[in-house]
């Protein structure tokens, strides 16, 4: 019955999504107030179904109702509450349920948030986002329907991948859709504003903070990811430049080129067609990600098993969405220029640059995601692409871009300089290179030329960052928040950079086969195999090893490293023992019990892995706090004072 | 004016490279190996059935043969033992087998139990000299003529339809040239 | 169907050779000389294996993997070269078993990209920015550009 109720509710709400497209873009097109207003009611009947709809899988999934197939293919009655819940969205069916149901909820937070714009732009936003529904809608009911029964039902599930039994599968699918999906909703206004023909400052106003919002969602997601693929791969690596990582890192960095370049369109009306078309990328690529993901079109270990129908679906799904948005782009967006004007050290100029930045390494993703692809048509062999070809490249343009960062947000708009600041800024390099310098050689040993070099710029950033908010507090001048949050992201970045350098540089890693009582050196420390002991768990069996940790002779830590086998899935998994000492983390994983009493570990000592997760999450943070500041919550431009020297509203474009 | 069009054109492009990715996924873990049109790796190994015998590819110089890289572990390989065993009846081409990361014991037996399509079978217990053929998984077959150059390599297990589609036209077209 | 059922089946078979999927292996070396065990895990580093092609040679489970990092090592204690090593591998497998694609001219446009897209971003960049810097005049903006930086801007 409630599968049955469930798949019902996902028909009503594709047809509830036609209703909301066709009312939203052709009420307004049309002028027809009736068809305008009847977006909302839309909505909310979509959001209710597809709540209906996720909840009838989730109680499926609870009450063990193995004649559905989905459940029975991803759970287990043996398998604890916790894991039945999330792993609602552990396989492709489920996880699409997920990211229909976020799109809803976002669809619903932007029907309330626009509720004071103008009826007919806000409508269209909401008929766009009913378009991306119905295409998630209808290809989840005809390729991927996880209400599909099972005739005669199984007696139990196969269970969850024990990789997935984690609480990383609770937090990284949701969090990282939530941004995917919200990155929707600025593709929304992009098209609405394509569609009406009309683009100015209070556009980018409405805009900004959603865009920010999913971004910083999207960023909390992808570190989630990362930490997640640390900890629990058993290897102590977080970024592979896997194919699925890179299909959520090149909507990122869209993400980030649109919420810079929708400052400079607020701030002054310009990079009107580059914030639309950042806006229309940023999405498509969250829809090329989806693609690539779920198609079987490249190999990678988190991609879900895919099939030829959905492949070509989505494919189709993407031709009409995206390429009507850039059609309509090219046809509409030349209409949109504006004659402003900047020098070439004006702000302006720097966040072009940024734009351009991030677009080259997005590109560059791109080209060494498809290479394999590409080599293989153009018979010219087949290509495989991995992080030796990504790191270098990316850098390629990361490393302008950071150094670029320090000027650009002191730079002046429009007329460009740094003034005063320009000194300020030396003296704040100069500390940099210093403390680059002497942790890169003092701190850390053996370092190469990039070492210093990227240290000293991320230390830049962050004392650049400081500049402006200490300046005004010394002036009591307030610090908004727009600007508060732009230094702590910023600040988040400098530090993200640091922690990297460390962790790239300066990583100690090796392979030992110790018996009872060895011990081995690495990164300083010395790690003794004390006993090895069988394990037993809720659906596990396995070993656990007892390592003692010592440095210069005095003891640091115990560690447990498991090795489990999961008895119905007849996997085994490799639990790491972590610990964190003095800001660096120390790793510990069993290998194989070699004979002999000889057991194979693998030692890893990274320092300051964990701040760059810190550093990411510290970036979502500021981006949150920047959109809380007042002009955002303001429904018009008004006249009225501003709450800091920051222009309320002001003149049209 | 035209410059705002190329997002259009570029998704073009992209959307042509996704449509050829679809089309060759199901393939997408076969590697083309290079090593069609270049000699192939001379071998002397012991044979599967006498230890004290040695199975070398030297001494296939002057024939054309088939490699047929397999094992008793590997489930595709039971796929195509019929097709072997019809290919080794009709006569056409010599199947050498080379016995991959196999036990002799196991291998000895399945050849019992389901017939023995090989002209001469080596065993490579190690797999050091499958890596020397570009071996990557099992069921692999190597055309090779009687220069012993590699002329093609067929990744997984050997259909009828595989055999006429893919082997025949390239023996037959060489025995029309060799005239043997 | 009848094209993809082989396939399938071979696709098969590597799963069946994996038996544990998300172990990785962990294959601790002895080199003789710390230079010659450095180079050794840097080359495991930087090929793939050929059956878990997500994986690299140092951290695949599957027995293949253990082969070649054996043919590795054997060569190293040969005197072998990375070069030599690389090329023994290329040689049979192909490109794809770097995960460095060679700079070779049927590779250099996967190498020149950044380079290209960098320089194409750049000058027309500068070309925006040129026509920019030109229009650059009536001051009715100004007033609104201050963000006490550098103190309000007087109204000109």
């Amino acid at each position: 019955m409630i599968p049955e109720l469930g798949q019902f509710a996902l028909i009503l709400a594709l047809l509830l999504s036609v209703l909301q497209a066709f009312f939203g873009i052709a009420g307004p097109a049309l002028g027809r107030e009736r068809w305008t207003a009847a977006v909302i009611p839309a909505v909310a009947g979509q959001f209710v179904m597809v709540s209906t709809a996720m909840g009838c899988l989730m109680a499926a999934f609870i009450g063990n109702d193995f004649s559905v197939r989905y459940v029975a293919e991803n759970s287990n009655s043996a398998l604890p509450l916790f894991y039945r819940i999330a792993g609602v969205w552990g396989a492709h069916s489920g996880s699409l349920l997920l990211w229909i149901f976020l799109l809803a909820c976002w669809t619903l937070a932007a029907a309330v948030g626009t509720a004071r714009l103008p009826r007919n732009f806000a409508a269209r936003v909401l008929g766009v986002l009913g378009t991306i529904s119905i295409g998630f809608l209808l290809y989840t009911l005809i390729t991927s329907n996880p209400f599909v029964r099972l005739d005669p039902p199984w007696a139990d599930g196969m269970g969850l991948n024990p990789i997935l039994q984690d609480p990383g599968l609770a937090a990284h699918p949701p969090v990282l859709y939530t941004g995917y999906v919200g990155l929707a909703v600025a593709f929304a206004f992009a098209g609405a504003a394509l569609l009406e023909g009309r683009l100015d400052r209070e556009w980018a106003r409405w805009t900004r903070p959603w865009a920010t919002t999913a971004w910083a969602f999207l960023t909390c997601g992808i570190t989630l990811g990362s930490w997640w693929a640390y900890y629990t791969l058993g290897w102590g690596g977080f970024w592979f430049w896997d194919p699925v990582e890179n299909a959520s890192f090149m909507p990122w960095l869209m993400g980030t080129a649109l919420i810079h370049s929708l400052a400079v369109t607020e701030k002054r009306g310009l990079f009107k067609s580059w914030t639309l078309l950042l806006a229309v990328l940023g999405f498509s690529l969250s829809l090329i990600g989806t693609f690539l993901v779920r198609s079987g079109v490249l190999i990678s270990v988190h991609s879900f098993v895919a099939s030829p129908g959905r492949g070509e679906f989505i494919l189709t799904f993407l031709v009409i969405m995206i390429g009507a948005a850039l059609a309509l782009y090219a046809w509409r967006a030349p209409q949109m220029q504006s004659e402003a004007g900047f020098e070439l050290s004006a702000r302006e100029s720097f966040l072009l640059f940024n734009n351009i930045l991030l677009v080259t390494a997005c590109g560059t993703i791109f080209a060494g995601e498809m290479a394999p692809i590409i080599s293989i048509a153009l018979h010219l062999g087949k290509l495989s692409v991995g992080p030796p070809y990504f790191n270098p490249t990316f850098l390629v343009s990361m490393l302008p871009l950071l150094a670029l960062l320090p000027l650009g947000i002191h730079a002046r708009w429009k007329r460009g300089g740094l003034g005063e600041r320009g000194r300020t800024l030396s003296i704040a390099l100069a500390a940099a290179a210093l403390i680059g310098c002497a942790v890169a050689f003092g701190v850390f040993t053996g370092a190469g030329i990039l070492s210093p070099v990227s240290m000293t710029l991320g230390a830049w950033i962050i004392l650049a960052s400081l500049i402006d908010p200490i300046d005004r507090l010394r002036r009591r001048i307030a610090v908004p928040r727009a600007v508060l949050g732009m230094t702590v992201a910023h600040i988040g970045v400098g530090v993200f950079v640091i922690a990297m350098t460390a962790v790239q540089g300066f990583t100690a890693e090796q392979d030992v086969a110790l018996t009872r009582g060895m011990s081995a050196r690495d990164g300083g420390y010395t790690f003794q195999f004390e006993r090895i002991k069988p394990l037993h768990g809720p659906n596990y069996g396995g070993a656990e090893a007892k390592i003692l940790v010592t440095r210069n002779g005095k003891p640091v830590t115990v560690m447990y490293p498991q090795k489990r086998t999961y008895w119905v899935q007849h996997m085994v998994t490799t639990h790491s023992a972590i610990d964190i000492n003095g800001g660096s983390n120390i790793l510990v994983a069993l290998g194989q019990d070699l004979g002999d009493g000889r057991w194979s570990f693998r030692l890893q000592v990274r320092p300051l892995v964990l701040y760059i997760w810190i550093g990411a999450l510290i970036m979502a943070a500021g981006g949150l706090l920047a959109i809380t500041d007042r002009r955002y919550r303001l429904a018009e431009s008004r006249e009225s004072a501003p709450a800091g020297p920051l222009p309320a509203g002001g003149a049209g474009s | 004016m035209m410059r705002y069009f190329a997002p259009l054109a570029i998704f073009a492009v992209i959307v042509v490279i996704f449509a050829f990715g679809l089309h060759q996924a199901p393939r997408k873990d076969l590697v083309p190996s290079p090593l069609i049109g270049k000699p192939a790796p001379s071998f002397t190994l012991p044979s599967l059935a006498d230890p004290t015998q040695t199975v070398s590819n030297a001494a296939l110089h002057g024939h054309w043969y088939l490699l047929n890289v397999w094992g008793t572990w590997c489930i595709s390989c039971r796929l195509e033992a019929p097709e072997l065993l019809a290919i080794a009846h009709t006569g056409v081409v010599p199947v050498i087998g080379l016995d991959w990361k196999d036990s002799r014991s196991a291998a000895m037996r399945y050849l019992a139990q389901r017939g023995n399509p090989y002209q001469q079978i080596a065993f490579d217990p190690g797999g050091l000299e499958a890596i020397h053929w570009g071996v990557y998984g099992a069921p692999e077959t190597f055309i090779v003529n009687p220069q012993g150059i590699i002329v093609y390599k067929y990744i997984g297990p050997i259909t009828p339809g595989a055999w006429t589609r893919d082997f025949l036209p390239r023996l037959r077209a060489a025995q029309t040239v060799s005239g043997s | 169907m009848s094209r993809r059922a082989p396939l399938g089946a071979l696709t098969l078979t590597l799963v069946a050779l994996l038996a544990a999927p998300f172990a990785h292996a962990i294959a601790p070396t002895r080199m003789p000389t710390p230079a010659l065990e450095a180079r050794y895990e840097r080359l495991i580093h930087n090929f793939r294996c050929m059956q878990c092609q997500d994986e690299s040679l140092a951290n695949s489970p599957v027995s293949l993997a253990a082969d070649m990092r054996r043919q590795i090592r054997q060569m190293l204690l040969a005197g072998d070269t990375d070069q030599q090593i690389r090329h023994f591998f290329v040689a049979r497998y192909g490109y794809f078993i770097l995960f460095k694609p060679p700079f070779v001219l049927k590779t250099a446009w996967l190498w020149l990209t950044p380079l290209v897209l960098l320089a194409i971003g750049t000058v027309s960049a500068l070309w925006v920015i040129r026509r920019r810097a030109a229009v650059v005049a009536g001051d009715d903006e100004d007033e609104f550009l201050d963000d006490g930086l550098t103190g309000p801007r007087k109204h000109t």
